[in-house]
């Protein structure tokens, strides 16, 4: 560790820290000021003009935007997310458990699809033309190309339907046996695999290619240097650096296919409560679950690049 | 120089003759292209029933000659409202896709000859734009405002703006940086001449190529607003909206489920192959 | 002597991109004696790497060997099984790299990447590798041989990483070394350590050797014999001493004459010389403009000169020396931090965009890659267009004349003007190149290493021409270059440059007696056809460790 490599990590949080203030500007932004007024929301179109008169005081809607958002964001910072206009529950109590839920759906996937997919990748990579290669190519290009709902309902067609292995929908409260779980977690999980595995599959079968294709792997090869040795001891340490990201990326897919996944199997996460509170127009809740998306977000690719930094021979 | 210069200097063609190869697989993705590009152009002409009616007795019914893809969950034509899906899908995408790309290459373009601040400002917000998920993005959007199809296109191709000028900033600084531009700016020519014509003619291959992919991302993003009750409204249907009125067949596997699934993949996969697989110029020696 | 190597009727063949079969080695013999060193030479794109190669048992991809015999101390390697190539590979032939700095792996030390070798074919115990590993660095005179591998590539100099790979491919006691242009990459003064180096230990060892190069006068300090290649083929095979003295083949005598100096007649004055570019104390460089005004690293420091009319100008130094950063500032590309740029008597501005049209016209600047300096996407034609409009507003047909008369001049066909760049060769390329700085009229052109990239022969050829222009045109040049046969021919004063200084101003005829010691390095580095030259030249070891970052 160098002054330059940590002058390089500083930059790249201090960038994501700029980063998150711009994302936060813009959700506050995109979801209180676009047109829609919310005391009439939360009122209904019946409502007296003195009664919306009276809320939007109360909610300080009158005030300019821009003290709006910084006692919005100052609430984030002390951990008070606002009040559901739903239900008036607290926020945070809302999205807790629900948030749990999420993390476990995309804790297993990430658990099965990574490695899963280096394997796939590095290995296509190797076997580069082969009959193999092609079949992987070709299948992750078919996967890329359809949308989740599309593997989704097509794994329950086959599971569920035909096969009759699986349950179609999950309830992750009704967890009674390790048999359950697998049950119950199969399908999410099945989809969520195909859908980001096929991206990292991808990505990390361009990186390896890349640099095979660099005059130090083509100096092993003159050296004497099997396949493997070529592949494991001269490409890889340096394809190391774009192949997590290829993981960061496409594990930051799982949060978008985790919104069609949720809801397609009815699975009590985050994302399923966002889209429900989408149809409802609970703003509080919705800046919540948007922020904690985009968190997750920026975290991922963050850690990514400084992985890349860090993996950096040059640097060292 | 690199390694192998000395050698790929011999395959240097010599000669003018122009030639385009362009393999099987590109063909067919470009025909499936064509079809639904016409299919859309000409849907209401082609429809065996009207989209709207109730032709079928049954709901979810099955394939049969008189309903070719069956019967959805009222017991309308599937085949007709899938023709007909063809212009929300295609139609939407298109138009995001051509905002996005129109826009993320000029602002692009313009990043990377003026550069300085100008540069720093616009790429340090658009990747923050960029580090929204676009599914979030979509859905606050569809909160804050509701759902129509302006808001749609519009919302799309805000989504894919970062995208694309990233993409074009990026070949646009490799083109910026060489001398030819360079000769071009000290004979005194004005950004806008470099821009057109020193940069464009340069990245307007990958930039087409990126426009397909975008168009994928497009088509699948819209494809799953619809899905969630998010794209277009009823009475008007997508690919998508098909999808989620006809979920509850699911569990019959009715065709109404999963033929609107096959329309998008086929759009998909084909605009994929053909980009993978376009006509390549033959560059040969021709003594 | 017995024989080592015996190619046979070798042919290649590659795939273009039509799918369509191109034999590019066409049926060539070469005999190579045990402890011998035969050189291949030829322009790029002759074959020579190619077939090196082949003594590998290998060829690049989108290559195939598709006939003849490569036997190698009795195996023929064209027929051995990929896994029996694996095992001759580092243990009977060894490969070093034209790019050391691309061809060692950035994630690994030195050291191990030197020893991968011994461990690979399983030849001797990890110390004994490490420690043959330092008597190499030793006897290949690296500084600190014991420490120096455990740094990382990008930690060591260019030459050092040159030799370094010498040691890579000497550890596994090869009976046949491959040298792929391994000094073309390097200063001249860093040539002659790496040069001297490898030949001690290919003598010492009795180890044969093929030496790969474009370059004559390398190939005469370190082989035995020559084999000349063009297209493929062999022109003339023979030792060193007869191919030098007594070449019987065109190529050859045409890839001789380029290194004979071709002095330029003394410019004879009929007026007074009148000053056209006057330049004093000009500073430029990178980086964050410091407290007092100049930037934070200065490529350029303090340098004047002067060009008179019709005369030209040199500017010789090695890489990193500030002579491109110079031509840039001149240009206004890289707008000077301070001093003074006066051009035809009027005060320049230091940027370009300050400049107007016309002063922007009259000095003209030619860049050394024709592949970049020309837009792919435009004709040959459109790219000659664009200065008649923009400087002289042609009308279509006044430039259409025009353009076929830029043509004449630079000696291409007149049909080539609806061709695209990518389908001309690099002279063509750098003909077109100057062809668009004529189409300005200028007064002075600045030509920034503009046959650095071409081939001997072409590169010649090139410098004749801009003779022939300068003597019908009246033009003046500054001619910015490494290469010192270039300077001398066509210069009627050079600047010496060290460190973003000018350190010397001397004319073509004191060349040979410079007076500021880094000049008379420099000019006792440039490689000399004969044979005897790098054996018999001495230099001062203080004056090389002052200059020299080996």
């Amino acid at each position: 560790m160098n002054n330059r490599v940590l002058s390089l990590v500083l930059s790249r949080l201090l960038i994501a820290l700029i980063t998150l203030v711009i994302v936060s500007f813009a959700v506050f932004f995109a979801t209180t000021l676009l047109p829609g007024d919310t005391a009439t929301i939360l009122l209904g179109q019946a409502a007296t003009p003195e009664a919306v008169e009276g809320l939007r005081k109360a909610m300080h809607l009158d005030d300019p935007a821009i003290f709006r958002f910084l006692r919005w964001i100052v609430g984030l910072l002390q951990g008070d997310l606002g009040t559901s206009y739903a239900n008036d529950m607290p926020v945070a109590d809302l999205i807790g458990g629900r948030f749990i839920n999420t993390l476990k759906l995309a804790g297993v996937t990430a658990l099965f699809s990574v490695p899963i997919a280096l394997t796939l990748g590095i290995s296509s990579a190797m076997l580069r033309g082969s009959l193999y290669d092609r079949i992987v190519t070709v299948m992750t290009i078919g996967v890329i190309s359809v949308p989740e709902f599309m593997i989704a309902t097509s794994a329950v067609l086959i599971f569920a339907v035909y096969l009759k292995w699986l349950p179609a929908l999950s309830f992750a409260n009704e967890i009674h046996s390790l048999s359950d779980m697998l049950r119950i977690y199969a399908m999410p999980v099945i989809t969520l695999t195909f859908v980001i595995s096929a991206q990292m599959i991808r990505m990390t079968r361009a990186a390896v290619i890349e640099t095979l294709n660099t005059p130090y792997v083509e100096m092993a090869l003159l050296k004497g240097a099997s396949r493997p040795r070529m592949v494991l001891r001269h490409a890889l340490p340096n394809a190391l650096g774009p192949i997590v990201n290829a993981v960061a990326l496409s594990l930051s897919y799982l949060l978008g296919g985790v919104i069609i996944v949720e809801t397609i199997f009815n699975y009590p996460g985050i994302a399923k409560l966002m889209v429900d509170a989408v149809a409802t127009r609970d703003l509080p809740l919705i800046q919540s679950c948007a922020m904690i998306f985009c968190l997750g977000y920026l975290l991922l690719i963050t850690t990514a690049d400084i992985i890349a930094i860090l993996s950096n021979p040059r640097l060292r | 120089m690199t390694m192998t210069s000395s050698e790929t200097t011999s395959e240097r063609m010599t000669g003018s003759r122009f030639g385009y190869r362009f393999n099987i697989v590109g063909m067919i993705g470009l025909s499936v292209i064509l079809f639904w590009a016409i299919v859309a152009i000409f849907a209401p002409l082609i429809i065996p029933y009207p989209v709207g009616e109730i032709v079928d007795l049954d709901y979810f019914g099955p394939m049969s000659a008189d309903f070719w893809l069956g019967s959805d969950y009222l017991g309308r034509d599937m085949f007709s409202r899938i023709l007909m899906g063809a212009r929300y899908t295609v139609g939407i995408s298109l138009a995001a896709v051509t905002i996005a790309c129109f826009s993320g290459v000029v602002l692009g373009m313009i990043a990377a000859v003026a550069g300085g601040w100008l540069d720093t400002v616009l790429s340090r917000f658009l990747d923050a734009l960029n580090s929204i998920p676009s599914k979030l993005f979509g859905l606050v959007v569809v909160a804050a405002v509701g759902s129509s199809i302006p808001v749609l296109i519009l919302t799309l191709s805000v989504i894919y703006i970062p995208g694309s000028y990233r993409f074009a900033r990026a070949l646009a600084v490799n083109i910026n940086a060489m001398d030819f531009v360079t000769v071009a700016r000290i004979r005194g020519e004005s950004t806008w001449y470099l821009i057109r014509s020193e940069i464009l003619p340069n990245i307007v291959g990958p930039v087409l190529a990126d426009l397909g992919i975008r168009f994928v991302f497009i088509v699948l993003l819209l494809s799953g607003l619809s899905f969630l009750g998010l794209g277009v409204q009823p009475p008007y249907a997508d690919w998508g909206a098909l999808v989620r009125e006809n979920i509850g067949g699911l569990p019959f596997g009715a065709p109404a489920v999963m033929a609107p699934s096959f329309a998008i993949a086929s759009l998909t996969i084909s605009v994929n192959l053909l980009i993978d697989n376009l006509p390549k110029k033959i560059r040969d020696r021709s003594e | 002597m017995a024989k080592l190597v015996e190619i046979r009727d070798l042919k290649v063949e590659a795939t273009t991109d039509s799918g369509r079969r191109v034999e590019i080695i066409k049926g060539v013999s070469i005999d190579i004696a045990e402890g011998e060193i035969v050189a291949l030479i030829g322009e790029s794109g002759s074959g020579k790497t190619t077939i090196a190669l082949t003594l590998l048992g290998y060829a690049r991809p989108g290559c195939r060997i598709a006939g003849g015999r490569v036997s190698l101390a009795g195996r023929d390697m064209v027929t051995l099984s990929e896994k029996q190539r694996a095992k001759v590979r580092g243990t009977e032939v060894a490969y070093v790299p034209q790019s050391a700095a691309a061809a060692f792996n950035p994630a690994a030390t030195i050291m191990d990447q030197v020893i991968e070798v011994t461990r690979i074919h399983g030849l001797m115990t990890p110390e004994e590798a490490r420690s043959r590993a330092v008597d190499l660095f030793r006897a290949l005179s690296l500084p600190e041989p014991e420490t120096i591998g455990s740094r990382y590539p990008h930690q060591v100099s260019g030459g050092q990483l040159q030799r370094l790979s010498a040691a890579m491919a000497l550890i596994g006691n090869p009976k046949l070394v491959i040298f792929d242009e391994p000094t073309t990459a390097l200063d001249v003064t860093t040539q002659i350590e790496v040069l001297r180096a490898f030949k001690s230990v290919m003598k010492q060892g009795g180890i044969g050797g093929v030496y790969v190069s474009h370059d004559l006068a390398v190939v005469a300090q370190i082989a035995d014999r020559i084999v000349v290649l063009k297209g493929g083929e062999i022109q003339e095979a023979g030792t060193t001493d007869d191919i030098l003295t007594s070449a019987k083949h065109p190529y050859t005598r045409e890839l001789l004459a380029a290194f004979e100096p071709k002095p330029r007649q003394a410019f004879q004055a009929a007026t007074a010389p009148a000053p056209l570019l006057k330049i004093d104390g000009l500073v430029a460089g990178y980086g964050q403009i410091q407290a007092d005004g100049l930037p934070l690293v200065r490529a350029v420091e303090n340098v004047s000169l002067k060009v008179e009319k019709g005369r030209n100008l040199g500017i010789i130094g090695e890489s990193g020396c500030g002579k491109s950063t110079l031509a840039r500032a001149i240009a206004g590309i890289l707008p000077a931090a301070a001093g003074n740029i006066v051009f035809d008597g009027v005060k320049l501005d230091q940027s370009a965009r300050q400049r107007s049209r016309e002063q922007l016209r009259e000095m003209q600047i030619v860049f050394q890659y024709a592949d970049t300096a020309l837009n792919p996407a435009k004709s040959v034609e459109d790219i000659l267009a664009r200065p008649l409009t923009f400087y002289h507003g042609m009308g279509a047909k006044a430039r259409n004349a025009r353009i076929d008369q830029l043509l004449d001049m630079v000696r291409l066909p007149r049909n080539l003007r609806h061709r695209q760049p990518g389908e001309l060769s690099g002279g063509q390329k750098q003909r077109v190149n100057f062809a668009r700085a004529l189409a300005a009229d200028p007064k002075l052109i600045l030509c920034d290493e503009i046959t650095s990239a071409l081939d001997t022969v072409v590169a010649a050829a090139v410098i004749e021409l801009l003779k022939e222009l300068q003597r019908e045109l009246g033009l003046s040049y500054v001619f910015i270059s490494h290469d010192l046969s270039v300077v001398e021919a066509i210069c009627d004063e050079i600047v010496v440059m060290y460190g973003g200084k000018k350190v010397e101003e001397i004319t073509p005829a004191k060349v040979k007696a410079p007076q500021h010691p880094y000049s008379q390095l420099l000019f006792s580095s440039v490689p000399r056809l004969d044979p005897t030259w790098l054996d018999g030249l001495e230099q001062d070891p203080e004056l090389v460790r002052a200059y020299c970052r080996r």
